[in-house]
């Protein structure tokens, strides 16, 4: 997970020009040199973009007096630890970071490893009922998760799931777009020649995919892995619905219920707010140049 | 590329190495053939059957949280159905339908699912395609800008929304105090119908543009550099290149974050719910944000009344599917025109 992608996507910088024909080339749409102007527009959206998310460490610092008060704060007070250490323990957030972990560690392995058979599958071997069951899986993406609550709700109360973790990992597992990344990545980086020298040395499909579709496949369930545990760890419909903020909660559910009463403790909401994202921008910081890559590569395929 | 031989009789040939698919040519004898003849069979079974057992634990675990809870929801949706015993139904009929189509506020939210839904989509894609255009350009610390972009998709729809919550209050708020720096009155963002539908849009636009940017990214980086080149010899300025050969060969990715980005607004949700400073489910006092994922489950979850929420589920599914087909429409005209 910490090498790059073996087959460098379109995260790498932008090519030099192959053929040097001077100004006219430098001039051309992709290889121009940004100017100023570019990289003041660069500037400003990154700071929109960072902004919110420092701004609440710099809430989750001060007291609520302090944000009732004009001119907002700009910069950090000195309560920020205590604040977080509030959140955690009033929201139980240690539980629920627990328990998210479990939901997503599971959900993405699970996804990554049905996806990458199946994504084989469709991309390398015939079968009849090829064609229209890919179709069936694109199709699925359009439904829209409402549609599913109802029902899926009533069979987790009829299962006796409620505030249960196996209520939201079980149904986050179909995942069609994993089915359909996979597919796309393999069409492309596992040749033919490949399969059938193992099929040759007498390997059945299960030896092919273990020794071949999943050394070849590597880099691409890293980054679905990654999408997926992102995924998960954010989603808020359904967890909401199932998990109850004294049940086995995730970070989700029990952030949107931080500081809940009549007059609500800005303050307190915002350190939860934090800590629900911490981990996540930490693996983004860590990891970012294999997303950025893995989602510019999605995108060109798909 | 397809040249494999799966339905070929072909044996594994472990001892003579001989190609699948390329019958042996040489005599062998009859114990040999009848062992090649058992692997022979194994084989073909396992290269017959070993695809659908690949495929088959997705569609195992779509039948059971995918297709069925569709079709229950359809069931449901013409059934009177309670939250507190949702196994206990009674036939309704259509009338689950016609009573969200007589309720003012089924139209209501789905006049703002669809207000919200231009406020928030529109601005963001042309954002993301400019700041795409930028990213293009050779740049110092260009993944930086890449992953710092990414950071809103990292955060969670609450922490964002609860975020933009304080940001956009009306009082202490610090938008509104820079509104005032530069004299312009205090906004009542909740309270307020347009005002109170931008606050939301800005959180979708604030979570997505990064996102959709480097989408854009990636298919500017498949355009071929001679089109630019000819296009520069031809006397085009960089605008010029941009919509005569950026933006038609970025018309697919286009009409794939379109797409994306409407089935995403039509069932906005968390937004609209965390955003109301009430934290109730009705989108505001007077509903002014309420979407219709929010009467969804206000109406399912709220008032317990399943039944009117599957009805609701399933109008938006159709909607949907309305505008996949003027998607396709409109993607089957684009290549005939091109």
């Amino acid at each position: 997970m910490t090498t790059t992608l073996t087959k460098p996507p379109a995260d790498a910088e932008p090519k030099p020009p192959k053929r040097s024909r001077g100004l006219k080339a430098a001039r051309a749409g992709g290889q121009m040199h940004a100017g100023p102007v570019a990289y003041l527009i660069l500037a400003v959206f990154t700071v929109v973009s960072l902004f919110p998310l420092v701004w609440t460490a710099i809430a989750a610092s001060r007291d609520n007096q302090r944000l009732a008060q004009t001119p907002p704060p700009f910069w950090f007070g000195s309560g920020l630890f205590d604040k977080l250490e509030l959140a955690w323990t009033d929201a139980n957030l240690g539980e629920a970071f627990l328990n998210t972990t479990i939901v997503a560690g599971v959900s993405a392995l699970t996804i990554v490893f049905l996806s990458t058979i199946a994504g084989f599958a469709f991309a390398k071997l015939k079968f009849r009922g090829r064609g229209a069951l890919m179709l069936i899986v694109i199709g699925t993406m359009m439904v829209p998760p409402q549609l599913q609550v109802i029902p899926l709700y009533m069979m987790v109360a009829k299962l006796d799931w409620t505030d249960q973790l196996q209520a939201v990992i079980l149904p986050s597992l179909v995942s069609a777009f994993g089915v359909f990344f996979m597919r796309q990545y393999l069409l492309q980086a596992l040749p033919d020649e490949i399969i059938e020298a193992a099929r040759v040395d007498g390997a059945n499909s299960w030896r092919v995919v273990w020794h071949v579709v999943f050394p070849t496949a590597r880099p691409a369930m890293a980054v679905l892995g990654m999408l997926m545990f992102v995924q998960t760890w954010n989603d808020f419909l359904w967890p909401f619905l199932v998990l109850t903020q004294t049940g086995n909660p995730t970070v989700q559910v029990a952030v949107a219920g931080l500081g809940r009463g009549y007059t609500p403790d800005q303050s307190l909401i915002m350190a939860g707010a934090l800590l629900g994202t911490l981990p996540l921008l930490l693996v983004f910081a860590i990891f970012g140049k294999q997303i950025v890559g893995g989602i510019m590569q999605g995108a060109v395929k798909g | 590329m397809a040249t494999r031989h799966d339905t070929a009789a072909a044996p594994p040939g472990k001892e003579g190495g001989a190609a699948p698919a390329r019958p042996p040519v040489e005599a062998v004898p009859p114990e040999v053939a009848k062992k090649r003849a058992r692997l022979s069979r194994r084989w073909q079974r396992d290269v017959r059957w070993s695809p659908y057992a690949f495929v088959s634990p997705f569609f195992l675990l779509f039948a059971a949280f995918g297709l069925f809870p569709l079709i229950y929801t359809a069931w449901a949706s013409l059934h009177t159905v309670e939250l507190t015993a949702p196994t206990d139904m009674e036939w309704a009929g259509l009338r689950n339908y016609t009573r969200i189509f007589d309720d003012d506020f089924y139209w209501n939210a789905a006049k703002n699912t669809l207000t919200i839904g231009i406020i928030s989509t529109v601005p963001q894609l042309m954002m993301a395609l400019g700041i795409a255009h930028i990213l293009n350009y050779r740049l110092r610390a260009s993944t930086f800008y890449r992953v710092a972009m990414l950071a809103p998709y990292a955060t969670s729809i609450a922490a964002a929304s609860l975020v933009f919550v304080l940001l956009f209050g009306r009082d202490y708020g610090m938008i509104n105090w820079a509104l005032d720096l530069v004299g312009i009155d205090r906004i009542d963002w909740q309270n307020e119908k347009w005002p109170s539908q931008i606050a939301v849009s800005s959180i979708v636009i604030w979570r997505w543009t990064g996102y959709n940017a480097l989408i854009y990214l990636a298919a500017m980086q498949a355009i071929p550099q001679d089109l630019y080149e000819s296009a520069a010899l031809d006397g085009a300025n960089r605008w010029q290149q941009f919509l005569h050969v950026t933006l038609p060969s970025l018309r697919p990715t286009i009409l794939f974050t379109v797409v994306v980005s409407t089935i995403g607004a039509s069932q906005l949700f968390g937004e609209p719910l965390l955003f109301d400073a009430n934290k109730g489910a009705s989108g505001g006092a007077q509903h002014q944000f309420q979407t219709l994922g929010l009467y969804m489950y206000e109406q399912g979850w709220v008032n317990q009344h399943l039944g009117r929420a599957s009805a609701i589920a399933w109008t938006m599914f159709l909607i949907l599917i309305v505008i996949g087909i003027v998607n396709y429409v409109i993607s089957r005209r684009l290549r005939a025109s091109s």
